[in-house]
């Protein structure tokens, strides 16, 4: 069983933390600092395979990691689980997460916003809004991924298809929340031809209203 | 309706910016009071981004229990946004010690049998992570009704949770037995009937309908095209059933190993299906289909991991079901292609099995081959497995691991220090009586330059070792001296009282220990064990470390000013500990009687110490002092304490 999925940066900090295993919130916390300083002392040529730390379980478990460029991406597992299957499964994860997010560059800018500002201003707004929204994303990959500590698919083609139709599913409800924004967005580009202040028709005396401030 | 607070984007951003901890928790603070405001009264349309946030800030290790609640609102919500945020909330934050948790039961319960897809697809996630027993109780029935429901995507959900709730609570394999056994009979069904029936019957329109498809037709194409003769592959790959995809049956066979593993009816019940597994797998191994599980051209490595996996727990003892396997064992050892990871997983998983059950003598010689070669791998992964590996059939097979000691013994020199780990591990399960004195020197030698968090388990290693296999008492209490004077501060406290000991119980071996022992407190005072040892000994045989001749070890000239000097050193040192400075004055005392000489330095020694802070070392001191004082007469008649 999968006891914990952690992603963190070089530097410590999360980037990922899934538990499928219940700790209280502060050793939850102490477990990724633990264990990042565990992984950091290890060179790039030695074997993926840690005995774990002391707070996640003793000797049944142990830490397989991987770590692409700026990323450590650690599994925690106990001994039910192939070690060799595991490095398998972050490679999926990771060529999932690549897929999804049109390519590895882009993931890394998750976690590193300051590679965005030689953009554009436009450019990065929208950059930067995608990336808020990828973190919720990396989440619901992973749970098409693992589930609950098992493993749920491996067919990357399966997940992404999920993933997408999820995703349009949420677009289009998406709809309804956006709809006061575009009307107020479509107020303002009316153009306002003079219109009288106050319309008199027999006895009605209508005030109009004054539309200027949503110009 | 704006939103005052940030964007999730720009508290990123802002946490980002900030440069010490306390600006990183001051922006955090901030935006939390501006959550906790929004769940109070803000847009209910907008609470989802509110609790995206929150979820970052989780992350970051601050307190987020106030979105609890809104959670479970979220839940309720019939917006597929919400509840995706929802769920992913009561996943992150609820656990089973809040109460709240069981109040998401009966959305979970909506969802199951109303919801859609994807929402029943959350709703399995979600009872799978965090459900806890009674959850798992109250709704058994519905992921039992997920189970055989024609949605491929929520039934492998569905059998994945009800492994969880097994594990719950086992009285539910009762409920999952039935439909599993169902599953597999199924798909077994399915794949045995294939192409005939679909060409025959309309039993299932489904079937028929995907006949039609485009992807049906290419995926015949392809088989066609690469097995050797079209009879050979009559009918497309087994898992082209609409109902049956290889996500369900590694979740079924996940399913049938832990039922297996908790209840022996089941394990007798799933002992009749070992032929159909043993089919799934074959064809997995020979098929040259590239199917869309494959994994470095090695097709669907998870799943056949997981199949070798139950087979070794359906054959474990069990002669019948043993013999099926060994011919298919054989066919995977041999034609698994190793040259990538995915290949070596499986290579790996066959080899555990095969040592597992009752296999054929050939064949478990074979197993232990492949792992013998895996030590010789460039790749340190596989070397790491081969050692794990080898240590899990060291108990069984000791004679087979025995073969490969060399190059177990060579991988203890790795600066990997997992490998050397594991490299230590099995070199100390692998002395026997036979090989001890090779062994020990080789450890030995490692202790010397082993990291230091290995050195605790490497001196007590062989400190066991050599107690159970010690040729002579003499090589034995040689062993010790050395891992004292190596790594004396790591050793466990007991090593003390089993030396002393030892050393009390060999008569002939007094003299000889004693001067060995005189002659390393001599240069080392610093290693305490090593120093409690001596001190003790040299009060013991003191006088046989005076009478000067000894065959064995050139003879060595001390006179008792020397040996009263060092007891003193040790007594004086600040490395010291109470303890040791303890043994060193009973030595002292014990001195008095076994030397020729005066005694007033050691009662001069012993009278300072009467007045020392330690409690124990005065009473000592005091105690002494009055047997100088009163008891002198008496030291003529006797000889030794």
């Amino acid at each position: 069983m999968i006891q914990a999925i952690l992603v963190f940066n070089n530097h410590g900090k999360p980037r990922l933390v899934r538990f499928y295993q219940r700790f209280p919130e502060e050793i939850q916390q102490q477990i990724v600092r633990e264990t990042f300083h565990l992984v950091l002392k290890r060179d790039d040529n030695i074997c993926n395979f840690l005995e774990g730390g002391s707070l996640i379980g003793g000797s049944d478990y142990k830490l397989i990691y991987r770590h692409y460029a700026t990323l450590y991406f650690v599994f925690c597992v106990d001994s039910s689980e192939s070690e060799l299957g595991i490095l398998d499964l972050i490679q999926v994860f990771v060529e999932t997460l690549d897929k999804c997010f049109e390519n590895v560059c882009e993931l890394d800018l998750i976690f590193h916003m300051d590679k965005c500002n030689c953009w554009v201003i436009d450019e990065a707004s929208r950059r930067k809004k995608r990336e808020a929204q990828r973190h919720q994303q990396v989440h619901y990959i992973l749970q098409e991924v693992v589930m609950g500590g098992m493993v749920l698919e491996t067919n990357m083609n399966e997940i992404v298809a999920q993933i997408e139709a999820q995703n349009r599913l949420e677009k289009s409800e998406g709809g309804l929340s956006a709809a006061p924004a575009r009307a107020v967005s479509a107020v303002k580009n009316i153009n306002l031809p003079e219109i009288p202040r106050n319309i008199n028709i027999g006895d009605l005396n209508i005030k109009v209203p004054n539309l200027s401030q949503f110009v | 309706m704006v939103v005052p607070s940030l964007k999730l984007q720009d508290l990123i951003e802002e946490i980002r910016g900030a440069r010490t901890q306390a600006q990183e928790r001051e922006v955090i603070q901030k935006e939390c009071a501006h959550i906790r405001a929004s769940f109070r009264d803000g847009d209910p349309m907008l609470r989802h981004r509110q609790l995206t946030k929150l979820f970052y800030v989780h992350m970051l290790g601050y307190p987020a229990h106030f979105g609890q609640m809104e959670c479970l609102k979220l839940i309720a919500s019939s917006r597929f946004t919400d509840k995706r945020v929802g769920y992913l909330g009561a996943m992150l934050l609820l656990d089973e010690r809040h109460e709240a948790h069981l109040l998401i039961t009966n959305s979970i319960k909506n969802d199951l049998s109303q919801g859609i897809q994807p929402v029943q697809g959350l709703a399995l996630c979600t009872l799978s992570t965090m459900g806890s027993a009674e959850m798992c109780r109250d709704l058994a029935t519905e992921v039992e009704k997920l189970l055989l429901q024609p949605s491929p995507y929520v039934r492998k959900k569905a059998i994945l949770t009800a492994v969880h709730m097994i594990r719950k609570v086992p009285e539910l394999s009762n409920v999952f037995l039935p439909p599993c056994a169902k599953l597999l009979h199924e798909r077994h069904h399915g794949k045995a009937v294939g192409l005939p029936i679909l060409c025959f019957s309309s039993v299932d329109k489904r079937i028929e309908n995907w006949m039609g498809t485009p992807a049906y037709r290419r995926r015949v194409a392809h088989t066609h095209r690469h097995t050797r003769s079209r009879l050979s592959c009559p009918w497309p790959p087994p898992f082209t059933s609409p109902t049956l995809t290889p996500g369900i049956l590694l979740g079924t066979i996940t399913l049938i190993t832990e039922l297996c593993e908790r209840s022996p009816e089941a394990l007798r019940h799933f002992r009749k299906v070992v032929p159909q597994l043993a089919q799934i797998l074959r064809t997995l191994v020979t098929t040259g289909c590239s199917t869309e599980h494959s994994i470095s051209g090695v097709s669907d490595p998870f799943l056949q991991v997981q199949i070798l996996r139950l087979l070794r727990i359906l054959g474990r003892n069990h002669e019948e079901s043993s013999e099926t396997m060994n011919d298919l064992l054989a066919q995977v050892a041999t034609n698994t292609d190793t040259s990538r990871n995915a290949g070596n997983a499986v290579l790996f998983e066959t080899v555990l099995t095969i040592m597992d059950i009752r296999s054929a003598a050939g064949l478990r010689v074979l197993a232990v081959n492949i792992l013998g070669r895996f030590l010789h791998n460039s790749d340190r992964n596989i070397r790491y497995v081969a050692l794990t590996s080898l240590l899990r059939l060291v108990q069984s097979d000791h004679s087979a691991v025995q073969r490969h000691r060399p190059t177990v013994v060579e991988c203890l020199q790795e600066t990997d220090a997992s490998l050397s780990r594991r490299a230590l591990e099995l070199s100390l399960a692998l002395v026997n009586g036979s090989n001890v004195r090779a062994m020990m020197q080789e450890l030995q030698a490692f202790l010397e330059s082993c990291p230091p968090d290995l050195r605790a388990d490497c001196a007590s290693g062989i400190l066991l070792a050599a107690e159970r296999f010690a040729p002579t008492k003499r090589w034995h209490i040689d062993t010790i001296l050395h891992v004292l004077t190596t790594a004396g501060t790591h050793v466990r406290d007991d090593a003390v009282a089993n030396l002393t000991q030892l050393i009390g119980g060999a008569q002939e071996l007094h003299a000889y220990s004693v001067r060995r022992l005189y002659n390393a407190l001599a240069e080392d005072i610093s290693q305490q064990p090593l120093v409690q040892v001596a001190a003790w000994c040299i009060g013991e045989y003191g006088d046989l470390l005076l009478e000067g001749n000894f065959e064995e070890i050139e003879p060595l000239q001390v006179d008792e000013e020397e040996v009263l000097a060092l007891l003193e050193k040790v007594l004086q040192s600040h490395m010291s500990l109470p303890a040791t400075r303890g043994y060193a004055l009973t030595a002292l005392m014990k001195l008095s009687t076994r030397l020729r000489g005066d005694n007033n330095r050691i009662r001069q020694v012993v009278s300072i110490y009467g007045s020392c802070l330690d409690m124990e070392l005065q009473q000592r001191a005091v105690e002494y002092d009055t047997l100088f004082r009163k008891y002198d007469h008496m030291r003529k008649s006797e000889g030794h304490f």
